[in-house]
């Protein structure tokens, strides 16, 4: 028993971590949220260069996975940065077809994934009615309620508005080709929704701690009444509690990627979403007046946290998963 | 990264699991709070004793097994699981012996250690005095030197189990021209009946005696009672406090018996139409679970070899708010029989109130957390 993260886990994080930190990566949210994806796709290609993208696909198709821990690690540097695109998305659409057991379906959609030369987005039953940029990603995968897997690529709904500008909303269609169906596609769906729900929770983190981070820097240079706002009780209170929320969902997230389990997912993900919420709030009242503007950055994680928090299993939906009944 | 145990540390879980199986008393002991209770639940203390289950962390020497953390925290998960009594001695077991440990003589060990394992001597602490709560550095009572050892003047409060306790340990200023108020301070141990102690039993919020006001005049503590060198007694207790605040005045195990028995009672008595308050409940159970593994990371460092610091003020403000909040859902669940003072959840909830207060208020450790973890600059309280 050793939970603690290895060398390795440690430096694969880190080196994420600093890669994206010299990547302009608030720039290319901006550009994304314009309709602009070259800047963010720039983003994706050095994630590639990481193997970040192959994690999530077995090894017989030019992966290196299944890796969750190591996935969920990258992921909570993602949710850091504040990258755009259907991040998520891509990574359990290889958990969909991987778990398919197609071979022919595997070969052809796996490597491309695997080198993040193609992005996915998707939409699965019990999961959200919209999804996320589909105008902008190579294949748009649906699982139906009876079990039917389509592909289509090239053919999008209607657009629909988000709250976070960032995150490109339609509506899924019931359209395109036929690629599998029967049980297996809804059994492999139900692995790809909960990888989803883990690798959300992962963003979800990293989203909070870029507000505490951002937050704590703010308050210990903005005076008022002649002293930095750090100093009030008051101030510190709110974001002592941002971090004991952030480091008592950490420990859920790694549990939730070593045991796959649904029960420890939905409590990483209700941990992890709430969290970052509540970073959101307190970045934004202790930042006051230009905490609630557009131009600044905060504003881009700002956003993100309330979507982050309700994709993939709102915090009502991981309690229910929680108490689902015992088996003793 | 892991959370598999070794099937040594298994074999370990199963041992002490058919022990509690054979041994944990049917029905649960009168309350610890209590005349009839104390001495319940030392004649408990003495059955865990004899075959070694009361200080499994301890050297064997002493009476303990030796086990390391991640054993420890195993058998705390079965011992709360079994519906084991609470721990009488848990003031002496988890306070004062492990600064024995690291600041005592031999001889002090040798002569305190087996009598608190085996319950024959049960101890309470006696640090707070009525205007030195979290600034204890402002404490007033005194120790002077004399003949072969001191005399203690003053005044000590909120001193659990003193009421009913044996003897009791503390910190009491030596030297009262020390240039600051952490200096001149000295720990050490004395005896509740010894002449010149009086003690005052005050009733905790449900009327039970839980803790008392000590008034100590010219009470003589020999030399062999003082822990460490005389004046060093601040940085003596602080490695106390963090033991308080840490991993181990409240096990996980603890809390995942009680978010269990939780879930149990939504799942028998509770109304599947009150979402919130079944939403409470699945928070618990979560909470349960953070807990246990954010202990379990923080073992994983203890092992090792790294210290836990102020981190130490995290997991006390997380379990302590989640104490309460555990119990005031199963009160909700209750519903009027939550009024019941013989009730299963009632004295468990009293006493959760006071876990924001004890300890270190949960203020003056959020104080800590941002200013050691955060950086956050000092400013006034």
């Amino acid at each position: 028993m050793r939970f603690l993260l290895t060398d390795e886990q440690a430096d694969f994080a880190r080196t994420v971590r600093s890669l994206l930190g010299a990547a302009e990566v608030p720039a290319a949210v901006r550009a994304w949220a314009a309709g602009d994806q070259n800047p963010g796709r720039a983003v994706w290609a050095r994630l590639a260069d990481t193997g970040l993208f192959a994690l999530a696909v077995p090894e017989a198709y030019d992966g290196a996975g299944p890796l969750p821990l190591e996935l969920a690690l990258g992921f909570v540097e993602l949710g850091r940065a504040g990258v755009p695109g259907p991040v998520v998305e891509s990574a359990a659409a290889s958990v969909l077809i991987s778990e398919l057991g197609d071979e022919a379906l595997a070969k052809l959609f796996l490597p491309g994934l695997a080198a993040g030369e193609t992005s996915a987005t998707l939409a699965l039953p019990g999961g959200s009615p919209y999804v996320l940029d589909a105008d902008s990603v190579n294949q748009c995968f649906t699982v139906s309620a009876t079990g039917e897997l389509r592909l289509t690529h090239g053919i999008v709904g209607e657009r629909l508005a988000s709250l976070d500008p960032a995150r490109r909303l339609s509506r899924p269609l019931a359209a395109g080709a036929l690629l599998a169906t029967g049980p297996a596609v809804t059994a492999a769906a139900g692995t790809a929704g909960r990888w989803a729900r883990l690798l959300t929770a992962a963003q979800c983190l990293g989203v909070g701690e870029a507000l505490l981070a951002r937050t704590v820097e703010y308050a210990k240079q903005r005076t008022q009444f002649g002293t930095p706002i750090g100093s009030f009780q008051a101030v510190k209170h709110r974001l002592a509690d941002t971090l004991l929320a952030l480091e008592f969902a950490r420990p859920l997230l790694w549990a939730a990627a070593l045991s796959l389990s649904p029960a420890d997912v939905a409590a990483a993900k209700l941990a992890a979403g709430e969290a970052a919420y509540a970073a959101a709030m307190t970045a934004l009242q202790l930042h006051g007046a230009v905490g609630y503007t557009e131009e600044l950055d905060l504003s881009l994680w700002l956003r993100k946290a309330r979507p982050l928090r309700d994709a993939w299993g709102t915090p009502s939906a991981c309690r229910a998963e929680v108490l689902q009944p015992r088996v003793r | 990264m892991s959370l598999t145990q070794t099937a040594e540390v298994e074999a370990f879980r199963a041992e002490a699991r058919a022990w509690l199986a054979a041994h944990v008393p049917a029905a649960p002991l009168p309350s610890l709070e209590t005349e009839q209770g104390f001495a319940a639940h030392r004649e408990w203390e003495a059955r865990l004793h004899a075959d070694r289950w009361a200080v499994v962390s301890w050297p064997e020497e002493f009476g303990g097994r030796g086990v390391d953390i991640v054993k420890w925290l195993v058998f705390e998960e079965e011992y709360w699981a079994a519906g084991a009594p609470g721990r009488v001695s848990q003031n002496g077991i988890n306070l004062l012996a492990p600064t024995l440990f690291d600041h005592a003589t031999d001889e002090q060990r040798a002569r305190v250690l087996p009598s608190m394992a085996s319950g024959e001597v049960i101890w309470a602490q006696a640090w707070s005095e009525p205007e030195s709560g979290s600034d204890l550095a402002s404490l007033k009572s005194r120790a002077v030197r004399t003949e072969g050892g001191w005399l203690l003047s003053g005044q000590k409060t909120w001193s659990s189990r003193a009421a009913f306790a044996d003897r009791a340990f503390g910190i009491f200023r030596t030297d009262p021209d020390a240039p600051k108020p952490h200096q001149g301070l000295t720990y050490l141990m004395f005896d509740l009946r010894a002449p010149g102690v009086t003690v005052r039993p005050i009733g905790r919020l449900d009327g039970k005696p839980a803790f008392a006001e000590l008034f100590l005049d010219q009470v003589f503590v020999p030399d062999e009672d003082v822990i460490g060198e005389p004046g060093q007694g601040w940085r003596i207790a602080m490695s106390t406090t963090g033991n308080e605040r840490g991993l181990t005045l409240r096990s996980p195990g603890r809390f995942l018996a009680a978010a269990d028995r939780l879930r149990t009672l939504w799942e028998t008595a509770g109304d599947p139409a009150d979402t919130a308050l079944r939403d409470r409940v699945a928070d618990a159970v979560v909470g349960a679970r953070a807990y246990e593994l954010f202990t379990w990371a923080n073992a994983s460092r203890f092992a090792a070899g790294e210290t836990i610091g102020a981190e130490s003020s995290l997991n006390k403000v997380f379990w302590s708010e989640y104490d309460i909040a555990l119990h005031e859902t199963a009160l909700d669940l209750l519903g009027p029989d939550a009024e019941l003072a013989a009730g299963e959840w009632a004295e468990p909830w009293v006493f959760s109130l006071a876990g924001p207060i004890y300890a270190g208020t949960n203020e003056i450790q959020r104080d800590i957390i941002a200013e050691r973890l955060l950086g956050l600059p000092k400013g006034r309280r």
